[in-house]
């Protein structure tokens, strides 16, 4: 199994969640975070004071999967999330020791 | 029928002589019964408007400048802010009932009131000729009572996101006592020092509060932000406007509320109140736009708070003009004000470095002086004939009309009103000072003044 955490662009939310969807994966988990890579923020100005708002809003996403799945889940949420501009996130993928279902106690595969 | 045949003519011809006796009273009669119809309706007409003007003006405290001020803080103050100006629509009301219309509105000496109208004796429907003549007296009382709320409560801008709750309460209760009520006074009370229209010997035009309103409360927001000291990380740190959204709500009620400020000073539902409005009207338009081009240019984009900002500046300066200019230099005067409140609050705060939070002083204390000095440029008879001489003779009043020497007198005006609220404001300061403390400590501070001062958060998103 592996869980692969995806910072996208929040309006690329429904794309990547409909990508996916279609793959036949519809369980994540997401969360609105905030940051910053190359990016580096913009300026506001209000009544002539400047501020540079560095940490930007972004959605990260976080799904556990098969491994053998992993390639083609990624490759999914490139293609929706991709603008081709800076900003547009990164995706980590890491080994998961195992997975419980609270409900009924299911390990393994079977669970996520 | 014969018989009434013979006799009808001759009724006839007897008739004139009893009608003509009876006549004279009965078309007497009439004429009273008239009179009083035609009085009645007027106060009817003009009573409706000034309570409708004293409503709109309410809604420009709270919630009108509460939602322009609060969307300007950081989130953590935003209720304590709006508090500031909330509270006071309950505060400055009892004073005003026990003593404060008194000593702004009671008596005729040129500096002060007095105690005749003290717990609104003799305060009913019967209308006090010296202020208006054809409204209750208790609606010119409640009308004016709108202005003092507004007045201490434009000052918050200075201090907010600092003073304690309480030195606030303490500082508002003193300050209307020490500088507005006797402001008001000298402007707009009968015999009043600077009262053109009641034999003031520094005959100053201020239609609806340029000097008793704004200057005041401009210029005392500029000595509390001064003395207080700067907000805890300014002016590097992050201040932003939490919510810009509900000041642009704000300040469209504020237009909407000032129609009632402006056009309501008139006192009655006339021609000049008409004229008020359409200054009012057309000089935030004229600001609007000219802060926003100012802005545009300097800074590369036209912002949302420079045009809010640009219609309040406006506002602030056709305000002592309304009544007495006509449309086209009511828009000159908005424009004027737009380019100086803009370099007011983007470089001469700045180059001072005086944290006036929410441009307080940038906004009201300038525009309220620049809108009473070209109130005596543009002032003029064609729109305000009440100004007239021992023969009844209509007088010149600003430079437009050939009488230059109003440019002083509105000088003298501001001198008084600027000199009133910077001694008046530091003694009171200086009081709240040693007696319960003016500012709160840094941990409150940085907690945020909504936690500290009153347990509570303006945004719950977990319930």
């Amino acid at each position: 199994m592996k869980k692969i955490e995806a910072i996208i662009q929040p309006f690329k939310l429904d794309d990547v969640k409909e990508a996916l969807k279609s793959i036949g994966i519809d369980g994540m988990t997401i969360a609105e975070v905030r940051g910053h890579g190359r990016q580096k923020g913009h300026k506001e100005v209000y009544r002539g004071q400047e501020y540079n708002v560095d940490l930007l809003p972004k959605v990260k996403l976080e799904l556990v999967v098969p491994s053998e799945r992993t390639d083609e889940i990624v490759n999914t949420i490139i293609a929706a999330a991709r603008t081709g501009k800076i900003g547009d996130g990164k995706i980590f993928v890491y080994e998961v020791q195992q997975a419980i279902r609270i409900r009924n106690d299911d390990r393994g595969e079977s669970a996520i | 029928m014969n018989l009434l045949t013979r006799i009808g003519p001759l009724a006839l011809l007897a008739a004139p002589a009893s009608v003509w006796a009876q006549a004279a009273p009965d078309i007497n009669a009439k004429l009273a019964a008239l009179e009083a119809a035609t009085k009645s309706a007027q106060t009817a007409g003009d009573n409706a408007w000034m309570l409708v003007s004293s409503a709109l003006v309410l809604m420009m405290t709270a919630p009108g400048l509460a939602l322009f001020y609060g969307g300007l803080v950081r989130r953590k103050n935003v209720l304590s802010t709006m508090m500031h100006s909330f509270i006071l629509m309950a505060v400055v009301t009892v004073i005003w009932a026990v003593a404060g219309y008194s000593l702004a509105f009671g008596g005729s000496s040129p500096y002060f009131g007095n105690f005749q109208f003290a717990f609104l004796d003799g305060v009913g429907a019967t209308p006090n000729a010296d202020y208006a003549g054809t409204i209750p007296h208790a609606t010119f009382m409640v009308y004016q009572l709108m202005f003092a709320i507004i007045t201490p409560a434009l000052i918050s801008g200075a201090f907010a996101e600092r003073m304690k709750f309480s030195a606030m309460l303490l500082f508002t209760v003193l300050w209307t006592f020490v500088v507005y009520f006797p402001m008001a006074h000298m402007v707009w009370g009968k015999g009043g020092l600077l009262n053109a229209f009641s034999g003031g010997r520094i005959p100053c035009f201020d239609f609806a509060g340029g000097t008793v309103v704004h200057i005041t409360s401009g210029v005392s927001a500029l000595v509390c932000a001064i003395y207080l000291g700067k907000r805890v990380g300014f002016p590097s740190g992050a201040m932003k406007p939490h919510n810009l959204v509900i000041s642009t709500i704000g300040a469209g009620m504020l237009w909407v509320g000032w129609f009632g400020f402006n056009a309501g000073s008139a006192l009655a539902a006339n021609g000049l109140a008409t004229s008020a409005f359409v200054a009012t009207h057309f000089g935030a338009a004229a600001a609007t736009l000219a802060w926003m081009a100012v802005e545009w240019v300097d800074a590369g984009k036209p912002s949302v708070l420079g045009a809010i900002s640009g219609c309040v500046a406006g506002l602030v300066a056709i305000t002592p003009a309304s009544g007495f200019v006509k449309p086209f230099p009511a828009m000159a005067i908005g424009i004027c004000a737009g380019v100086l409140c803009y370099f007011m609050v983007t470089r001469v705060k700045r180059r001072f470095g005086y944290d006036d939070a929410l441009d307080a002083f940038g906004v009201h204390g300038a525009g309220g002086t620049l809108g009473a000095l070209l109130t005596g440029i543009f002032a003029t008879s064609a729109i305000n004939d009440g100004l007239k001489n021992a023969a009844g003779k209509v007088q010149p009043l600003g430079l437009v009309d050939g009488n230059g020497g109003q440019i002083l007198n509105q000088f003298g005006g501001v001198a008084i009103a600027w000199g009133l609220a910077i001694v008046g404001t530091l003694a009171i300061l200086k009081i709240v000072d040693v007696t319960v403390g003016l500012r709160v400590t840094k941990e409150q501070e940085s907690d945020g003044l909504d936690l500290s001062m009153h347990n509570e958060e303006g945004y719950i998103f977990e319930s």
